[in-house]
């Protein structure tokens, strides 16, 4: 049985169910937890639920500790960027030590942290810098854009023995969808193709499908039936779909909210262009951010970010029906 | 003992255990160095050394009981030797060969052995330390009474992990033992040169103060009054009563590493940064001279826990052991070029 929630109602769903499903599921990071009202606090106790110090590379270093010791911490980042703090545990400790153990040692934990609130908080806290971790071996990276994915693929995120990064989008906090009741997981590298349509091939993922979903629908009232696909999780990646669907569409446009050259639309073109180029018909496009902080003010804003006119514009010329405008970058 | 203010109740058995150790410590470690030499190109990359550290390393370990745990960095060889790894396979890891701890996968600096308790060590100065008071969070959850033990060096108390961790050791009365390997040199940079507590002459103990926490300063070149300072630590922490930080002066009769050349050339050892970068010979001369290893077999030979026939068996047997770890790394097989890409997720 499925009900509306939230976005945010999902994720938190899905942690209560993971921890009373498993005790060593941990839950801590700043500004957690800091009364006895906390309901986690409250359910699972300070064993289990801890505030910690403004210390990301403890907080982060320390999940690995409890990790390698048999636990499964969760860390609450709030914000994705606060991870750059610890750059270090992230992307050079906890995914590398099962490698260079010989597989002696799992480093099961799952790094929590929003991205992308591109609502006026200027440049430090507006990123979707997902790019950085792309390309880290041993890392997982899940970008749910759904409240049903954001509970389903957390609860993947808890159960799996590595690294995950599980960055929900701050802008889709409070969007309600149907979610199933119960356990509910979703499994990493299967991508979901969210609208069905034989001309155009669009990716996208977190905030930017429904800005895809949009834009297709405003495209089918030109007779233009796009095929919308959302990867879910970036590491891994499921290439297999999106190759399928450009063997049938010929065209892709790729919709991705981080900037043009640290996107995982980037990616995605160089694995289509090396396992789908005898399919396309015209040239890939990428609607990204532009290589740019993003600005405090929202004109500016609204300038450097993909939206719906971007994606409509960029699926016309795939599909040569304006004249294709210079490529940036 | 003389100049051991007694044996920590350590008896007989136990401090020739620790003897045993420290020289089998002592002779993996020149067998490495002299790899360098007797076999070039065998040894690839940055290979750290503990000779000096022998005492340091035993005492505390000497502390410890088999269900604790530790985690070290990439000056990692002491550690599992003392615990009970087959030096064969360290010096596999180390020659990078599929026999090795790791499978060849870490090398030098990877060494790791779970089920010893050694969980491993990081590469990145100080970046171990959160793990390890992370272990010891999951200790004190697992309620058991396991301690964890985290050893680092001087320069790795200048990072902010360091300090982040035992902020929330304290914070959170975490059961681990803090373990300040002061050498006295960040690579080729003297401690008084960055640290502002050595620069002052204080002891570098004195950052417990700023942490709530018990500090200690101790001579590491002698296990006895090391495994009496971490004992007393570990005691603490196995009661409930927190961590502790335990600064144990040693010094490194070894450079930091080998040195850092383009592939072309041939990998060595040079002088110790004392003599090398600073024109210091006296200073070296006279760590040659405190020597923990032949200052421990002096102090167990002249109190009569040890005979020097004794000891010559604990030196040949050594000298033996390592010497067949050598031959069989040698003779072992490398890794498969395609297992690479084994175990890069779980």
């Amino acid at each position: 049985m499925a009900r509306e929630l939230p976005y945010i109602g999902a994720i938190n769903e899905s942690l209560r169910q993971e921890m009373a499903r498993d005790r060593r599921v941990l839950y801590f990071g700043q500004n957690i937890a800091t009364t006895e009202a906390d309901p986690f606090l409250a359910e699972f106790g300070p064993d289990r639920v801890r505030t910690t110090p403004i210390s990301e590379t403890a907080e982060i270093g320390m999940a690995v500790g409890a990790a390698l010791a048999g636990y499964r911490p969760v860390v609450e980042l709030y914000m994705a960027e606060f991870m750059l703090v610890a750059m270090d545990q992230v992307v050079n400790e906890a995914p590398r030590l099962r490698y260079m153990t010989g597989g002696q040692v799992t480093v099961p934990l799952v790094l929590k942290a929003g991205y992308g609130f591109t609502a006026g908080w200027a440049g430090q806290h507006t990123g979707s810098i997902y790019g950085m971790f792309l390309g880290v071996p041993g890392l997982k990276v899940a970008l749910p854009a759904t409240p049903a994915d954001a509970k389903g693929l957390l609860a993947t995120a808890v159960r799996d023995d590595n690294p995950v990064c599980f960055f929900h989008h701050y802008l889709l906090t409070l969007e309600p969808g149907d979610v199933p009741e119960g356990e509910y997981l979703v499994p990493f590298g299967q991508a979901a193709v969210r609208r069905a349509g034989g001309d155009v091939t669009i990716v996208a993922t977190g905030w930017m499908v429904g800005k895809a979903l949009a834009a297709a629908e405003r495209l089918a009232a030109e007779g233009v039936e796009a095929e919308v696909i959302d990867p879910r999780t970036i590491a891994p990646l499921d290439t297999g779909t999106i190759l399928e669907s450009v063997a049938k569409t010929g065209r892709l446009v790729l919709v991705d909210q981080a900037t043009r050259h640290g996107s995982a639309a980037a990616v995605i073109a160089a694995e289509v262009a090396e396992g789908g180029f005898g399919s396309l018909r015209a040239p890939i496009r990428q609607v990204t951010a532009l290589d740019a902080t993003i600005p405090y003010s929202q004109p500016m804003e609204d300038y450097v970010l993909p939206d719906e006119d971007k994606i409509v514009t960029a699926v016309r010329e795939v599909l040569g029906l304006t004249a294709a405008e210079p490529v940036g970058g | 003992m003389a100049g051991n203010e007694g044996t920590a109740g350590l008896d007989a058995g136990r401090l020739i255990w620790i003897y045993t150790q420290m020289v089998r410590i002592r002779e993996f470690e020149e067998r490495v160095k002299a790899t360098f030499t007797e076999h070039p190109g065998v040894i690839r990359g940055h290979t750290h050394l503990a000779d000096g550290a022998e005492a340091s390393i035993v005492g505390s370990l000497a502390a410890l009981e088999p269900r604790d745990q530790l985690m070290a960095t990439y000056r990692c060889h002491g550690y599992p030797l003392a615990l009970g790894t087959p030096a064969t396979v360290m010096m596999a890891e180390i020659y990078g060969r599929k026999t090795g701890l790791c499978g060849g996968y870490g090398g030098s600096m990877h060494l790791t052995d779970p089920g010893r308790g050694f969980l491993g060590t990081s590469g990145i100065v100080g970046q171990g330390i959160p793990q390890a008071t992370g272990v010891a969070y999951a200790a004190q959850i697992r309620g058991e009474g396991q301690v964890v033990a985290c050893f680092f060096g001087d320069g790795a108390s200048k990072q902010g992990a360091f300090h982040e961790s035992l902020n929330i050791a304290s914070l959170w009365t975490l059961p681990i033992v803090y373990v300040l390997e002061n050498n006295g040199y960040n690579v080729v940079t003297r401690a008084e040169q960055e640290d502002a507590n050595a620069a002052a002459g204080e002891p570098l103990a004195v950052k417990a103060v700023a942490y709530s926490m018990p500090g200690a300063t101790v001579d590491g070149g002698d296990p006895v009054a090391v495994y009496r300072e971490v004992a007393a630590a570990v005691s603490r922490a196995r009661a409930g009563e927190g961590p502790t930080l335990v600064e144990s002066r040693i010094y490194r009769l070894s450079a930091h590493g080998n040195i850092i050349a383009p592939p072309g050339v041939p990998l060595h050892f040079p002088e110790h940064e004392a003599v090398e970068v600073f024109g210091a010979p006296e200073e070296y001369e006279a760590a040659k001279r405190g020597d923990p290893v032949p200052r421990m077999r002096g102090t167990l030979v002249s109190n009569g826990t040890l005979s020097p026939d004794e000891a010559g068996q604990i030196a040949d047997a050594a000298r033996a052991e390592m010497a067949d770890a050598v031959e069989f790394a040698l003779r072992s097989p490398f890794p498969d070029p395609e297992a690479a890409t084994d175990f890069v997720y779980a």
